[in-house]
């Protein structure tokens, strides 16, 4: 069994909370006590049912303002597959919100209204989902009841969406007309849509393929910690503790360090007692070389026949997730995989109106804003581009005064 | 499915370790904070497969409120003999002898909310900058919302408003002086994942896991422990019946649950099957719909 990471983009007006509320009802993955919670709240909805949103409401303040405001991480798994939700606000001011949500997930649901069609916020969670690269897209066209199940109006919307898919770069897309509030194609099947023939949702989520990089191209391992016993019997031991975080590693590979740019070959790989011949994305390893090289945490190993570009100068897509303004004049620290250098964002290229994708030429550079910048590290970064690899492509900024992470960028090219 | 795809046991344990590693390689001074519970334990076992054959780049650091299971006791000593880790234990006896915390009165008086004070007083005496936790985001609805780093100020508050973004698998550990982060390595594990991974592992626990006679009396119409540290009165019958405990906490505010699971097995066909959350043993949560954010906005766990 394997774990699916998705993210729900959607504002509480498009029944968002009630569309996860619902999953985890119908799939009986509510437990008794939260169940009587439930049932006990003074939350209704308009007809007397008991209100499934309350399930992913976490903060008081967010029951207050009646909002979602930040990230709640939603678990739940059928005996095809685990899930993890991320659950974010879609509101405009919460655009960094969706971003972190973004960027973990390998899978996106946007929330279309069927009573409205594509509109502003459908452009914008689009688009996000497009800049952080999750392949694949689900778009439930939402409140089928409120509009009597017209097929005609889910076609619609449908192919007014497929034009934004196509302006946004989004491929892989499957549409789903859905009753969040009714249970329609959310676990079982609509009896009030039998002209759509395709999976529901949760159907759909348990048999989606996920994208796996495990390219020897690709093969990335950031040292995290030197693992050095300094004991009698383990005098020379020294390990290499990290996680694969893309493509694969085996025995007798030729790596390059990097940024120093030493060769070595694979020894052995460790997990506890256990020596598995290969390593690939996503394991916990401890890797032995075959040289005595000076290797420390902020290094990575890479397969020496396909290395990641090396720069200090990097274009790249930056969201603003401070309330501070971007500071072109301030230095702040760039922290990429187990890599902390500082840095300066030396140009702004523009922005982009994420409401109507149009580009901006304006310097400021404010809380939600994205846009494309070039940045200078104060030592070279060994990256890719986040298009061809997305876990070696992000890093992320913070401000050196407040230490608070206050930008998110994704790597684009390396700049002249 | 690809023969590259990790099932998920592995992927929880893998990211669990990273995120160990990566307390290791920024902070001066972790520590790692054992309860005696399963989750706290499951840990330990982590941190094994993170650092061995090398030492924990940290201590283990219990808070004892005077009011533990000694079967706990008992478990927590033989565990730091077999793993040969420094152990620095935290007294809540000692912040009341010191006056600076009161305790409870009452008949459901318990020391579990004083032992905020003494995680503090041992956090600021020890100087530790990151301690890590064995909370998992599948508990309660607000730890849901906690990242997997999260920074506390110099009262040890947690304010939700102003956590800091978490992206991709990127933490961002620097704090200012004063300041400490709580680490949650387990943060994205089920009840159901840590029972399946300790049956994987075949770690031992403490038997207070595992189905057992014990006297009991019937409080909130849950089953509580008789002990010596409950305030008992005549209303309260003692019973015998056969329980096991689903978290392991102060004797006070941990509830048992009728039981005959004794081997692992039966626990876990117990609760995929079971019709009460695990935080729902806890009389401490049950106080208010948004008890666990108050707690947790004043350094609580």
């Amino acid at each position: 069994m394997d774990i699916l990471k998705f993210i729900t983009a959607g504002s509480v007006d498009d029944g968002k909370s009630t569309l996860i509320g619902r999953l985890l009802y119908d799939s009986d993955s509510i437990l008794a006590d939260q169940l009587e919670a439930l049932h006990s709240s003074n939350r209704k909805n308009d007809d007397g049912s008991i209100d499934l949103a309350i399930l992913t409401d976490g903060l008081k303040a967010e029951r207050e303002q009646g909002i979602t405001i930040d990230v709640a991480y939603k678990y739940f798994q059928t005996d095809k597959r685990k899930f993890i939700i991320a659950d974010t606000p879609g509101h405009i001011q919460y655009t960094r919100n969706m971003v972190t949500g973004a960027s973990n997930a390998n899978l996106a649901i946007i929330l279309v209204d069927a009573r409205k069609g594509v509109i502003e916020q459908t452009i914008r969670h689009s688009y996000l989902v497009s800049l952080l690269g999750i392949q694949q897209v689900v778009v439930c066209i939402n409140k089928m009841d409120m509009v009597e199940y017209s097929e005609a109006i889910y076609e619609t919307i449908v192919n007014d969406y497929k034009a934004l898919a196509y302006k946004v770069g989004l491929k892989n897309i499957k549409y789903i007309p859905v009753s969040a509030l009714k249970g329609d194609n959310i676990v079982h099947a609509s009896s009030n849509m039998k002209w759509y023939e395709g999976k529901s949702l949760l159907p759909f989520l348990e048999s989606v393929e996920l994208d796996i990089d495990d390219s020897r191209a690709h093969a990335r391992f950031p040292v995290q910690w030197v693992v050095r016993p300094q004991t009698e019997e383990l005098h020379d031991y020294r390990g290499y503790a990290g996680r694969v975080s893309s493509g694969s590693f085996k025995v007798n590979d030729k790596v390059t360090v990097l940024p120093s740019g030493f060769h070595s070959t694979i020894e052995k790989i460790e997990v506890l007692d256990a020596e598995p011949a290969e390593a690939f994305a996503g394991m916990s390893v401890t890797i032995h070389l075959k040289d005595e090289i000076d290797i420390s945490r902020g290094d990575v190993l890479v397969n020496t026949e396909y290395l990641p570009e090396v720069s200090q100068l990097i274009e790249a897509d930056l969201c603003w997730m401070d309330t501070r303004a971007l500071d072109p004049s301030l230095t702040y620290f760039i922290q990429h995989n187990s890599k902390v250098t500082r840095c300066k964002i030396r140009e702004i290229l523009y922005k982009v109106n994420i409401n109507t994708l149009e580009k901006e030429f304006n310097e400021d550079f404010k809380l939600n804003d994205i846009g494309r910048i070039v940045i200078k590290t104060a030592e070279p970064l060994a990256f890719d581009l986040y298009q061809n690899n997305k876990a070696n492509g992000g890093a992320i900024i913070i401000d050196s005064r407040t230490n608070v992470t206050v930008g998110a960028l994704m790597l684009r090219a390396v700049a002249e | 499915m690809s023969k590259h795809q990790l099932d998920y046991l592995d992927e929880l344990e893998a990211e669990a370790i990273y995120i160990l590693r990566e307390v290791a390689g920024q902070f001066e001074k972790p520590a790692l904070l054992f309860s005696g519970g399963k989750d706290s334990i499951t840990l330990v076992r982590l941190a094994e497969k993170a650092f061995r054959p090398g030492k924990f780049p940290f201590p283990l650091v219990h808070i004892d409120t005077g009011h533990n299971f000694i079967e706990t006791i008992e478990y927590r000593d033989k565990m730091i003999n077999r793993i040969g880790e420094k152990l620095i234990i935290g007294h809540v006896q000692d912040s009341i002898d010191e006056g600076k915390v009161v305790e409870q009165k009452g008949k459901n008086a318990s020391r579990n909310a004083l032992q905020t004070v003494t995680l503090l007083d041992t956090i600021a005496k020890h100087g530790f900058d990151a301690c890590i936790g064995g909370a998992r985001r599948d508990e309660e609805k607000a730890r849901a919302k906690e990242r997997i780093f999260s920074v506390r100020d110099e009262f040890g508050q947690w304010d939700p408003k102003r956590q800091r973004p978490e992206l991709w698998n990127i933490f961002n550990g620097k704090i200012h002086k004063g300041e400490n982060v709580r680490v949650f390595p387990i943060s994205n594990w089920t009840e159901l994942d840590v029972w399946n991974y300790i049956r994987r592992e075949k770690i031992e626990l403490p038997s207070i896991y595992f189905a057992h006679e014990r006297e009991v009396i019937t409080r909130n119409g849950q089953l509580m422990a008789a002990s010596p540290f409950l305030n008992m009165d005549d209303e309260d019958i003692i019973e015998k019946r056969n329980v096991r405990f689903r978290t392991v906490g102060d004797m006070t505010c941990t509830a048992a649950v009728e039981s005959y699971a004794y081997r692992i097995d039966d626990i876990i066909d117990e609760i995929s099957e079971s019709k009460i959350s695990e935080r729902g043993a806890r009389m401490d949560d049950k106080v208010s719909e948004a008890a666990m954010e108050d707690r947790k906005k004043g350094g609580y766990f």
